[in-house]
């Protein structure tokens, strides 16, 4: 099956400096497709060539088969797009910034007014549709987004980031809508650096960092590529080398709080810690997570 | 200017969901309209006091051709002018600056297939419409106070919509290039240096050559001139070098602004 996106070499500079440094994809049409890294790994550059609103500095780009430099009105047409940022009308009400944008997309009046009903009712907003916007919840701004990016019936939706800063019921609500998108067979595009909402919402992801692509994979696939099937937290009460102690227990990793023990059985492996007369304060036996294999390949340094 | 806008490939459609957003924007409560309101009044009041108020003082003044007119009739087109002017400015510098810079309305209609260059345009169309409201109501008391008449209040509508367009144009391309609002102080200065200084209460043959000079060179100057051939039927060809030097305006002005969303928005 034709890539909905599909890019080769795709490179983005702003003067001297390279968000995206060359890097090659494909998306399928119903997929759900995740770019997760730190802040400042060239997503959100990616996200906005994929949106045809930047162009690519150099490389191969094609969205539904068309080239964003020729056929950017069109593909705009059929995209639907969820910025960082909420970037709502204040001056609209909730129900006409759902027209208002329904009419950048080229529908009439009577069905920018029908689309809107629809909308409200998937994000739950119907009986705030005469308030302004401003007065909305963190949560609700982000849906009635994400309802404003479905205005043109898009075949691909781009997420940049959709639940950053939201609560966890607010988030929760958002991936269910989410799934609803996927079930209607939308394909999503999205970057997080949440781990748990890249394992709930993404068949495939890619990893970035400093412009590039590291790793590619379903988060299964990657987690089984770049990790250890299982994780152990160990705290101790007083200080010392107890890492040092752990020499062939498995890869063992010393934060100020906390040593991290990469194992296979973590059952087995906190046996093993007991015997070597090590006695932790806490134990924590966990499956491996997005997160470690994220940290793994992007390193702990922060980024800001 | 048909032909261009088919170069340009505009869609009506999407320049007219432009303007509608900003007719929803207008629905949005009583903050907008006192804005919209205040802005009518301003040129009558100087109309009324200096026109009507010192005109009293002066008399009545030569205009050219051995025409002689009320004090009150040569300055009413230039306020005519100056409305039309502050109009399309209003709506161009201040709202226009909130939308690109601090709303972020232009990114989220950049997101759809709405074009830099069709935003421009109806952010334009939409001045000129605010710019028809008070230039129109302004006739309306140009005529009743009987100074202008007939079909020549009818010729200098399209001529201020004309100004409209050329200082809307303008306005929006010196806006794209605002970096706060403290740069609005200067432009705030600036229009009203031209409203002082453009002919609009005294000839400027009246002027100092080198200051006449200076004056000549500026687009109120242009406005004023057009405006008030057209308003007290003094018609002649340099009306349509006036006419020509806004129509570069606005044309001008639109293509730098187009260019400039596109370049601070689309990077």
């Amino acid at each position: 099956m034709q890539s909905l996106i599909h890019a080769r070499g795709l490179v983005k500079r702003f003067g001297d400096f390279t968000a995206v440094d060359g890097i090659d994809l494909d998306v399928a049409p119903g997929e759900a497709f995740g770019f997760l890294g730190p802040n400042g790994a060239g997503k959100s550059s990616t996200m906005r060539m994929i949106g045809c609103v930047s162009m690519p500095s150099s490389g191969e780009l094609r969205i539904f088969g068309m080239d964003p430099v020729r056929d950017g009105v069109r593909i705009r047409g059929r995209l639907g797009v969820c910025p960082q940022l909420d970037n709502l009308d204040p001056d609209l009400t909730v129900r006409e910034n759902l027209t208002t944008y329904a009419r950048y997309f080229g529908l009439s009046r009577a069905e920018a007014r029908l689309r809107a009903d629809e909308l409200l009712d998937f994000a739950q907003l119907r009986d705030r549709a005469a308030s302004q916007v401003e007065p909305l919840s963190g949560g609700m701004k982000r849906r009635l987004t994400i309802a404003r990016a479905m205005v043109g019936d898009p075949a691909l939706v781009l997420l940049d980031e959709p639940t950053t800063g939201l609560d966890p019921q607010a988030r929760h609500l958002l991936w269910e809508r989410l799934f609803q998108l996927r079930r209607r067979g939308v394909t999503l595009v999205l970057t997080t650096h949440y781990m748990d909402e890249a394992e709930q919402l993404c068949d495939r992801l890619v990893v970035m960092d400093g412009g590039r692509i590291v790793a590619e994979g379903s988060p299964r696939s990657l987690i089984a590529a770049h990790c250890t099937p299982e994780v152990v937290e160990l705290r101790f009460a007083e200080e010392g080398d107890h890492a040092g102690k752990l020499a062939g227990v498995g890869r063992a990793e010393a934060l100020p709080d906390r040593v991290l023990l990469y194992v296979d059985d973590g059952d087995d492996a906190v046996a093993e810690v007991h015997r070597r007369g090590l006695a932790p304060s806490g134990v924590l036996v966990r499956r491996s997570t997005l997160e470690d294999v994220f940290l793994q390949l992007t390193g702990r340094t922060l980024v800001e | 200017m048909v032909s261009a806008m088919v170069a340009a490939r505009l869609s009506p459609v999407r320049v007219g969901a432009v303007m509608g957003r900003n007719v929803g924007a207008l629905r949005s409560g009583p903050a907008y309209w006192l804005v919209v309101v205040s802005g009518f009044f301003e040129p009558v009041l100087y109309l009324l006091s200096i026109g009507v108020g010192v005109g009293a003082l002066v008399g009545r003044l030569e205009v050219g051709g051995g025409r002689v007119v009320d004090y009150a009739a040569f300055v009413a087109p230039a306020m005519l002018a100056v409305s039309a002017m502050s109009g399309a400015l209003a709506e161009t510098t201040f709202n226009f600056f909130f939308k690109m810079k601090y709303a972020k309305t232009f990114e989220a209609i950049l997101a759809t297939p709405v074009r830099p260059v069709e935003i421009a345009v109806g952010e334009l169309a939409w001045a000129l419409v605010r710019s028809a409201v008070y230039t129109g109501a302004f006739l309306v008391v140009m005529v009743a106070m009987g100074l202008t008449g007939g079909w020549w209040a009818l010729a200098a509508f399209p001529a201020a919509m004309l100004v409209a367009l050329a200082f809307g144009g303008v306005g929006m391309a010196l806006s794209t290039l605002m970096r706060g609002w403290q740069d609005f102080d200067l432009l705030g200065t600036g229009q009203f240096a031209l409203f002082l200084f453009s002919g609009t209460f005294s000839p400027v043959s009246d002027y100092p050559a080198v200051m006449e000079a200076v004056v000549v060179a500026t687009p109120l100057f242009h406005a004023v001139e057009l405006v008030r051939g057209l308003a007290i039927g003094q018609v002649g060809w340099g009306l349509v070098g006036h006419a020509g030097y806004l129509v570069v305006m606005a044309v001008a002005g639109l293509a730098f602004a187009a260019r400039r969303i596109q370049r601070t928005l689309c990077a």
